[in-house]
């Protein structure tokens, strides 16, 4: 049998209580085969002696102290990962937005980027919303699912939605009216290219489903009599 | 108004109150003016307070604590299961709980059937109304 394959050796001293063992030392010395090791070993247990230890540079004292001990800051091993995400968003789940311009619309959720936010779309053709960052803390997760396999989120990141840096113009005064008018918002065609290239897929899976289409057309709102620590959502 | 459903053994009846709400059980003996020992077939018998069960109007023919097997075989032979839910208190507890139990989505179609169910009663009454007028 190959070493890969043995199964992670069982407890030889099961607990009775915590911190009370079935077995005692003179059983647990049994158990453990060290009777068998000393045998082998003629009488004695196995020494490895010390390996020399590699002659460190003999250190000279430090020219320089400082005149106040500083304290050294405890050292952190914490790494920065994306948020947790709940178990009940998956790719392809049907969220609804609760805050934002978009508040009460229903979108299908991608994927999350690497700075947490989820990547969310409407389909834009569907409800308008377009392809856009929402925070899991301001949503709703509910239980339906839509198939997102022919949908590929590859590209998008963070950046793909940063803001974009314009460079500094100097403004002379008598061109000051003419230049505010050309700095409308115009989104990019290739932005306009990617939401529809994500859509079409989605929109074929989401049509495949009866009554999803309108579903996701429709905003959510609490009626007279819905409890929402009840609803399941 | 005389009392109509009376404790007793073989009296089924619905638990309202605690760790086994809404399962519906079988009275198999009276401890004392207050409790009761109540069996089910998916639960360990034990004493329930008469002010936790609510009386249905369902009794089978056992006699006072059978074992399980004999209690299973008599609500087997009374079919409890079947009168419970085609009464009308066991079929509004199961509407009750789809209606619970109903997703986002579901409520969502719900509300389009109910607007489309509205549309053609709205006609046919405009039809027959048409019909007593002229």
């Amino acid at each position: 049998m190959a070493p890969q394959q043995r199964k992670p050796h069982l407890c030889r001293n099961p607990d009775l209580i915590r911190g009370v063992g079935k077995y005692s030392r003179s059983k647990m010395y049994h158990k453990r085969g060290l009777w068998a090791i000393k045998a082998k070993n003629g009488g004695a247990f196995p020494k490895h002696d010390k390996k020399a230890a590699a002659a460190a540079p003999a250190e000279k004292p430090p020219k320089f102290y400082p005149a106040d001990d500083v304290k050294k800051p405890l050292v952190n091993k914490r790494k920065a990962r994306p948020t947790k995400l709940r178990a009940s968003i998956t790719p392809g789940t049907v969220l609804i937005i609760l805050a934002g311009r978009f508040k009460g619309k229903r979108v299908v959720f991608l994927k999350q980027l690497t700075s947490g936010l989820l990547l969310v779309t409407g389909p834009f053709k569907i409800n308008g919303v377009p392809l856009r960052r929402v925070n899991q803390s301001y949503v709703i997760a509910t239980s339906t699912k839509v198939d997102i396999s022919g949908v590929n989120v590859e590209k998008f990141d963070d950046k793909y939605f940063g803001k974009k840096v314009e460079k500094k113009k100097k403004k002379g005064e008598g061109e000051f009216f003419e230049a505010e008018k050309e700095e409308k918002n115009v989104l990019p065609q290739d932005k306009k290219d990617d939401q529809k290239s994500v859509d079409a897929a989605l929109i074929k899976s989401i049509e495949a489903v009866p009554d999803l289409k309108s579903y996701l057309g429709a905003r959510f709102s609490l009626k007279a009599g819905m409890k929402p620590h009840e609803l399941v959502f | 108004m005389p009392f109509k459903r009376y404790v007793e053994i073989g009296r089924v009846a619905l638990v309202n109150y605690g760790k086994d709400y809404g399962k519906l059980v079988v009275i198999v003996d009276v401890i004392d003016q207050n409790r009761a020992l109540v069996d089910a077939p998916d639960m360990v018998r034990g004493q329930m307070n008469f002010k936790r069960l609510t009386l249905t109007d369902i009794k089978i023919d056992i006699k006072r604590v059978p074992n399980k097997k004999t209690l299973v075989a008599a609500l087997e032979a009374a079919d409890v299961k079947n009168k419970w839910e085609s009464s009308s208190w066991g079929r509004k507890l199961i509407v009750q709980k789809k209606r619970a139990s109903l997703n986002d989505f579901d409520r969502f179609k719900i509300m389009l059937a109910k607007i489309k169910k509205a549309g053609v009663v709205r006609q046919e009454l405009s039809k027959l109304k048409k019909e007593t007028t002229c």
